[in-house]
């Protein structure tokens, strides 16, 4: 034995940054990669659930489309029951290994990361979407209903922008929870940062020091996006003017008052 | 030679219990200007709004140009494309400026070119005297301008039959005006128009029929004149008793 081991809280941190800053970043790549692929599915996911348990069906269609769309509301609505109903380190697991016992299927553990992930954001984005959509003052789609707009017309010129724009602070939200949450994917084995500070910690026995090694990595990437979204946010909003345009004949159009 | 664009028999609505429509009868000729008048639950929104579509009659027959209407989603937003609606709330598009809004159902249910609708939807917020708003967001506006370009959202569709549901309603006293004033030069071009109001000269003045309703039913119904000044029910004449006060 070299002997030379550190000895004070800090120079454990340093020593176990300098020893597995690439295992550390690894996990973080792999950290990222998850939060961004899950968050972009789980919006899709949430966005056409939302959409769909939304649906006013028009009393005047077919029988036969209104069976249907009650239908599929009820197994959306479960499915978004169960997501939200159960936590995502046990959905983890019944997942990956429910597939592999059920069905033999051997799927990497960063896939059903991946799904797990994106089924969970997907239920809490579904609701989400759907309080926004019933949020939109209802009297616009009579609006575009009394111009003969259809309802899916209405929804993607009228609704859905709006619904969108109002939502946008809510999907930077949960981008950063889930660069949180993917920890609990260590379980599967997924090899994000959490489980990367696992396998460190577990060599030298240092718990605290790894522990806190990815702490403060976790905060850094959290609060810079938060930042980041702030400002995205500002630009989005846009100018709150507009140009009067005062045409050859300035205000002399039209009928006066 | 008088020609029937719209005729309501026996259209009954209710809502629960409530009847709020109890048989009537109803019938809108081409370049008529209809008032419907009446205290507040008598059903002249309802009435409204089932011509529109907007709520489905418990029972009765809506014939437009001699045709049974139909509920499918198709035929109801083909025959709402030439039934223009003018709502208390405005009900303009929050994401689109004055201009989009009008332009709006002339691209995607008229199907015409964007060059098109433009030039339409210039035309009529021309008509409305908001031109210079054109590029101003609903939010922007006062009631009464956002009223003006709900009516000439309306007016791009180039409707055989102009319903306006208490268009005024929801306005501070400045602002009516404005709005009337419109509302009376499109009467004096001849659109035909049925309007819910409750502004008792403008009816007066601008009608060719006021039609009076009280809890569900047409009451009665004729001439400004003979609505106005020599009323024939008890009802109509203690109506409009409070309205001569104020």
């Amino acid at each position: 034995m070299s002997g030379s081991l550190p000895t004070t809280f800090f120079e454990w941190l340093i020593f176990l940054w300098e020893k597995y800053y690439l295992d550390f970043l690894r996990g973080l790549g792999v950290t990222l990669e998850l939060a961004v692929i899950g968050t972009i599915l789980g919006c899709l996911i949430g966005f056409l659930v939302g959409i769909i348990r939304s649906v006013v069906v028009d009393p005047g269609s077919s029988r036969m489309s209104q069976v249907a769309m009650s239908v599929l509301k009820v197994i959306l609505a479960t499915y978004v029951e169960i997501f939200r109903g159960t936590p995502m380190m046990v959905q983890a697991t019944v997942v990956y290994y429910g597939t592999m016992s059920l069905w033999g299927l051997d799927i990497p553990s960063f896939a059903a990361g991946v799904l797990v992930l994106s089924l969970n954001i997907g239920a809490y984005m579904s609701e989400s979407v759907r309080g926004a959509i019933g949020g939109i003052d209802p009297g616009q789609i009579e609006g575009g209903q009394a111009i003969g707009m259809s309802y899916a017309q209405i929804m993607y010129h009228v609704i859905m922008p709006q619904v969108f724009k109002n939502l946008i602070p809510q999907i930077g939200n949960t981008f950063i929870s889930a660069i949180k949450d993917t920890s609990v994917l260590n379980v599967i084995a997924v090899t994000e940062l959490y489980f990367a500070a696992k396998s460190v910690a577990g060599t030298y026995y240092r718990f605290f020091e790894t522990y806190f090694i990815i702490c403060v990595i976790y905060f850094i990437l959290t609060f810079t996006m938060s930042r980041l979204l702030r400002i995205l946010g500002r630009a989005l909003e846009g100018s709150r003017n507009y140009e009067l345009i005062v045409d050859g004949e300035g205000n002399s159009e039209g009928t006066n008052v | 030679m008088s020609e029937l664009i719209l005729q309501v028999k026996h259209l009954k609505k209710s809502f629960g219990t409530h009847e709020v429509l109890k048989d009537i009868d109803f019938s809108v000729e081409k370049g008529e200007v209809i008032s419907i008048i009446g205290s507040s639950g008598s059903g002249k929104s309802t009435l409204l709004r089932c011509i529109n579509m907007l709520e489905i009659p418990t029972s009765g027959e809506i014939l437009f140009e001699g045709a049974p209407v139909s509920y499918r989603p198709k035929d109801k937003n083909r025959f709402r494309s030439r039934v223009g609606m003018v709502f208390q709330s405005f009900n303009l598009f929050a994401n689109m400026t004055a201009l989009q809004n009008c332009m709006i159902g002339v691209q995607i249910v008229s199907k015409k070119s964007k060059q098109e609708a433009e030039a339409r939807a210039q035309e009529y917020l021309k008509v409305v005297g908001m031109s210079a708003y054109r590029n101003a967001r609903p939010a922007q506006l006062s009631g009464g301008q956002k009223q003006r370009v709900a009516i000439a959202r309306a007016l791009c569709m180039q409707p055989d039959l102009l319903l306006f549901d208490e268009p005024t309603s929801a306005l501070d006293p400045e602002m009516v005006g404005e709005v009337l004033a419109v509302i009376r030069s499109l009467a004096e071009s001849g659109i035909t128009m049925v309007i819910v109001t409750h502004e008792m000269m403008f009816a007066k003045e601008i009608s060719s029929r006021v039609v009076f309703m009280d809890s569900g039913i047409i009451l009665e119904q004729g001439t400004p004149d003979q609505v106005f000044n020599h009323p024939q029910k008890e009802r109509t004449r203690e109506f409009l008793s409070r309205y001569r006060q104020g």
